[in-house]
């Protein structure tokens, strides 16, 4: 389809981007890899003023280390996410739930920063932050502010970020020494998760000393299964790792599509916990 | 008979597995699709469509979009009424089938989410799309239309108010003895209801039309991303008033339709209304979820499907009760799509009574009309589901219960119950050799023991042992059908001077090769190389003759055309190189395109110094034509009758549903083979479509009557990572109604693969307790259907 007409701008700098979304008000829709926004656009289903195209600042992409923390530039694509080495060592279960996004053009073009700006709870990286205890740090008028994952997505489609703020990085503590597993259950390869779970869990003595269990499309945020992962605390074998899962659909509210009903979402939540737990483990 | 015996030589290229002549064009991006035709001074087109399934239309002010930047002109139904007749359905198949009028573009009344109300012009994309916003319609809602069978209540709201009823027509068979007598004397009768899902098909290339008109001679040309450039410039004629003779359709290169583009659409009709209103060259093309709600859809029926048979297994008789959904209006050849069923339901099978009815009904929803198979496969999947329930009610083996009913390979000619004779077929052969290539044994024995131990995933098999018909059609049988036309098809060869041939054919490839496949049966009669040949189509002033593709006719109707016109060039190069060899036709030899007189093999020409010869001789004798060129249009005298045996192995796995296809083979008889690379292609392609339909794809609505499904995002078609590696083979068994053998393949996967995967799905979980999933068998679906039968 033909989007509607919009004002085009492509800043050189964090803070020229900022400017323009500050000037522009509401009007304004960052476009960074453009995987999610033209499809908005292009359906009719946003119509912004003005288009800030920030694909080409530079520094927003790649990954460092800070200390305990990996920081990952908004625009690193998913394919870097991917095959990033500091990524694979210190956060595998994102560099794994990563692979599985979309198709490999998508990937290529897609950006981490612009996933989790746009805040769908369908799509697969903000429950892997949310699981991953991330932070994400943004930039406005009045300079940064860092935002922990539990707080930044807000609802459907509706981050923490202000219209004039840009995401700019995401920071991951390290998760060295933890196991992981991103479980995602959809129809086709390319279609989105029906439900995704993002386990990660660290063992001590043959036991889950602690577990963190992220789910993909069970409400109108990521969603953290809390009372799952208190149970999961010392479960030492694959029956209390079920018990625990079970757990796993308490306190979300999944929706209807033409793909799944709420009561087959929180039974795959129970099933996709029990199993990327158990996977995390090397239990399974 | 010289003649016919060299024609029966073929085989030096027809069989050989030529990469495609259209590859390299199509691979590279030197195409012309619709789309990428420009023209100076050409304006484009937006389509303002209905937001809601059924009202009545109170007021269209166009006049806002006028303002907008860019906009020469815009048109309500109204305005545009006067020049434009009604859409054609040229297959009434009943004679007091309820017609409803159906204007291009709605004027008083829209009954589908969908129907054009409006159309902007301007000079590009944007600014038409941009303008559509601007256009004023005003809705009086009217009560949708979206239940088959409520909608042929006595009191329910209709789609067409003026026609009294939804009911668009009855259409019975009944052959053989009485359905009722034969159950009398059934040890046992079964009684099925399956649904077959609205799909939408998917062609690559989106629609698309460009009209230039040249004013001073009022001539038009049409350029169409259409499966039927020549049906499409009659109907045009007859909608725009515009004659026939003035009107050039061209179909360019064009990506695929899978009967979608077997249609004649609205919007051509207004393109070529507006280029003749402003006098300027038009486009329109959709978008894809512009596609989603206005190119027709397929399937859309329920079954309702009855067998009595005896202990041992032996079919007595079957009857189908079908309602299918026609959609809001009728197109091209809407009503006629579950009749080409009807006679598919007996499939391979013998039987004493065969009793079918359908009743058609119009619903506000997009259009229905032909899709991949067009109605053999849901023929052929509702009989190969109640075989494999049959075999299951009698505890037998689902292929054991074939076997006993199948036509044996001695004796063809058969002609089945629903009256068609199927001239050659040995499913025998085919069903061995895909139990062989399948592991059936073994695959059984992991069932039983995944059976007995209780494991969550479970191995299902599923068996489709089809037939279809192809090759549409000998005219008799389209005439006692109330077919429109006949099922002819037209080819000439061109011998041009310098030896280089061009065919020219009325089919209409989009897709299939017949550029290819072609030039290798005319390279084989003639005995040219394949590379001097050049094949025409695709456009009414080169090709002035067809009936275009679908129903996988092309090679068993075109095909043969293209054989016998071949093979009259032979025959009058025969004369000519008689004269200049000085020697009695019957003392002319002709081999790999070479004539040479017996027993003096050094006189020799060959036939394409003959068409130089032809060109430049100038004392040919009397009667002896200066041409060598010649045309033929074939009738077919029978349909051909495909057929093969398709096994699925599934693993379904009870605790979410998900099911994966971890084998799939089949073994095919499509005739004898011109290109095997092309039918190897046809034959993926085709399982990948009917795979959807059983696991994947649904136009789903909702109860408003909007497509919910409306963009690929909802409506899933899988890609290579959701298949599994097919493994294909074939048995060739020629069919005696075409000289070249062929039977056509453009459906056989489609057709074959939807039963043999929802029954491999049935077969998983029957120890469950499960006797039936509805397409698509949704994990959701399988689930709960777990769960009902453990509960």
């Amino acid at each position: 389809m033909i989007p509607p007409a919009f004002e085009y701008a492509r800043p050189e700098t964090v803070e020229e981007a900022v400017r323009l979304l500050a000037e522009a008000g509401d009007e304004a829709k960052v476009l960074a890899g453009g995987q999610s926004l033209l499809p908005l656009l292009r359906l009719r289903l946003a119509f912004p003023e003005l288009v800030v195209d920030v694909g080409r600042i530079p520094g927003l992409r790649g990954v460092r280390e800070d200390g305990d923390t990996l920081v990952i530039g908004a625009l690193t694509t998913h394919h870097e996410v991917i095959r990033d080495p500091l990524v694979r060592r210190h956060a595998g279960l994102l560099a794994a739930a990563t692979a599985t996004v979309a198709d490999p053009a998508v990937r290529h073009r897609g950006t981490l920063g612009g996933s989790l700006a746009h805040a769908d709870p369908a799509g697969d990286l903000p429950a892997v932050v949310l699981a991953l205890d991330g932070e994400l740090v943004a930039a406005g008028p009045e300079g940064r502010r860092t935002v922990p994952a539990r707080e930044f997505f807000v609802d459907y489609l509706q981050s923490a970020l202000s219209p004039d703020e840009l995401l700019i990085e995401i920071r991951v503590p390290k998760a060295d020494g933890w196991g992981f597993h991103y479980e995602k259950f959809h129809r086709v390869a390319q279609s989105w998760a029906i439900v995704g779970v993002a386990a990660l869990v660290r063992r001590e003595d043959g036991r889950i000393a602690e577990a963190r269990v992220g789910l993909t499309n069970m409400g109108a945020t990521p969603l953290r299964a809390s009372a799952a992962e208190t149970a999961l605390a010392g479960a030492d074998g694959p029956d209390p790792v079920r018990r625990a899962a079970s757990g796993a659909a308490e306190g979300t509210r999944p929706g209807q599509d033409a793909s799944a009903s709420p009561e087959y979402r929180a039974h795959l939540a129970r099933v996709l916990t029990e199993r990327a737990v158990l996977t995390a483990a090397g239990m399974g | 008979m010289t003649d016919q015996a060299v024609a029966g030589e073929v085989g030096r290229e027809v069989g050989r597995a030529r990469p495609r002549k259209e590859d390299a064009r199509l691979l590279t991006g030197q195409t012309t699709w619709t789309d990428n035709i420009q023209v100076a001074g050409m304006l484009h087109l937006a389509v303002l469509r209905s937001p809601m399934a059924h009202a009545r239309i109170t007021r269209v002010d166009v006049a806002p979009a006028l303002e907008r930047p860019g906009v020469l002109a815009a048109f309500s139904g109204a305005d545009l009424a006067e020049g434009l007749g009604s859409l054609p359905c040229a297959w009434p198949v009943t004679e007091d089938i309820v017609l409803p009028d159906h204007p291009p573009i709605a004027v008083d009344e829209v009954r589908y989410a969908g129907d054009p109300v409006a159309v902007v012009v301007a000079r590009d994309r944007y600014a038409a799309a941009d303008a559509l916003e601007a256009v004023e319609v005003d809705y009086d809602p009217l009560p949708p239309v979206l239940d088959l069978e409520a909608a042929l209540a006595e009191d329910a709201p209709l789609v067409h108010s003026d026609k009294g009823t939804n009911r668009c027509y009855a259409w019975p068979l009944a052959t053989g003895e009485s359905f009722a007598a034969v159950r009398e004397r059934a040890d046992v009768t079964l009684k099925r209801r399956y649904h077959q899902q609205r799909l939408i098909p998917n062609a690559m290339e989106p629609r698309a039309v460009v009209v230039t008109p040249l004013a001073a001679s009022g001539e038009y040309t049409v350029y169409s991303a259409t499966q039927i450039p020549h049906i499409l410039r009659i109907m045009l004629a007859t909608v725009t008033g515009i004659p026939e003779h003035k009107l050039r359709v061209i179909a360019p290169d064009v990506g695929g339709g899978f009967g979608s583009k077997l249609q004649v659409y609205g919007e051509e009709a207004l393109a070529l209304a507006v280029a003749r209103e402003l006098g300027r060259p038009v486009k329109w093309t959709e978008s894809r979820s512009e596609g989603y709600l206005a190119t027709h859809h397929g399937r859309g029926m329920i079954q309702d499907i009855e067998v009595a048979a005896t202990r041992e297994g032996r079919l007595l008789g079957l009857k189908v009760d079908l309602v299918a959904d026609m959609g809001a209006y009728l197109m091209l050849v809407t009503p006629g799509i579950p009749i080409l069923g009807a006679f598919m339901y007996p499939a391979i099978y013998k039987m004493d009574a065969y009793e079918f009815r359908c009743t058609g009904v119009f619903t506000t929803r997009t259009p229905t009309d032909a899709y991949r198979g067009a109605g053999r496969p849901e023929a052929t999947f509702a009989i190969e589901r109640i075989m494999d329930e049959l075999a299951a009610e009698l505890g037998l083996d689902p292929v054991e219960v074939r076997r006993r009913n199948w036509i044996r390979r001695e004796e063809f000619p058969y002609t089945t119950i629903a009256g068609l004779t199927y001239d050659s077929g040995d499913y025998e052969a085919a069903t061995d050799r895909a139990l062989s290539l399948f592991g059936y044994d073994d695959l059984r024995a992991e069932q039983r023991a995944r059976n007995e131990r209780g494991d969550p995933v479970r191995l299902g098999i599923g068996v489709s042992t089809f037939t279809e018909m192809c090759g549409l059609a000998p005219s008799r049988v389209l005439r006692d059908l109330r077919y429109g036309a006949g099922g002819w098809e037209a080819a000439s060869i061109r011998m041009l001077p310098t030896g280089k041939v061009e065919v020219v054919t009325g089919t209409s490839p989009h897709g299939q090769g017949h550029e290819t496949c072609w030039s290798q049966i005319a390279a084989d009669v003639l005995g040219v190389p394949f590379e001097d040949v050049e094949v025409l189509h695709g456009d009414t002033k080169s090709s002035p003759q067809g009936m275009d593709t679908y129903g996988s006719r092309s090679l068993a109707v075109g095909g043969e055309a293209v054989h016998r016109a071949a093979t009259t060039v032979v025959a009058k190069a025969r004369k000519v190189a008689a004269h200049l060899l000085e020697a009695s036709e019957q003392d002319l030899e002709f081999r790999d395109g070479v004539f040479s007189v017996k027993g003096s093999p050094e006189a020799r020409r060959s036939i394409q110094e003959i068409a130089f010869e032809a060109f430049t001789n100038h004392d040919l004798p009397d009667g002896v034509e200066p041409s060598i060129n010649a045309e033929h249009v074939v009738d077919p005298e029978n349909f051909s009758f495909p057929h093969g045996t398709h096994l699925c192995a599934v693993e379904v796995h009870t605790e979410t549903g998900w099911t994966r296809i971890r084998s799939y083979v089949c073994v095919d008889d499509v005739g004898r083979v011109v290109n095997p690379v092309i039918v190897e292609g046809q034959v993926h392609g085709g399982l990948a479509q009917g795979i959807a339909q059983a696991l994947y794809e649904e136009a789903v609505y909702d109860d408003e009557g909007n497509l919910v499904s409306g963009s690929m995002a909802d409506y899933l078609v899988p890609s290579a990572p959701d298949l599994p590696d097919f493994v294909t083979d074939r048995t060739e068994t020629p069919a005696t109604s075409n000289a070249l053998g062929v039977k056509g393949v453009g459906e056989a996967g489609t057709i074959a693969s939807t039963p043999a995967v929802v029954n491999a799905v049935v077969d998983a979980l029957r120890p469950l307790g499960v006797t039936d999933v509805r397409m698509p068998c949704t994990p959701e679906r399988v689930w709960r259907a777990v769960r009902e039968a453990t509960a």
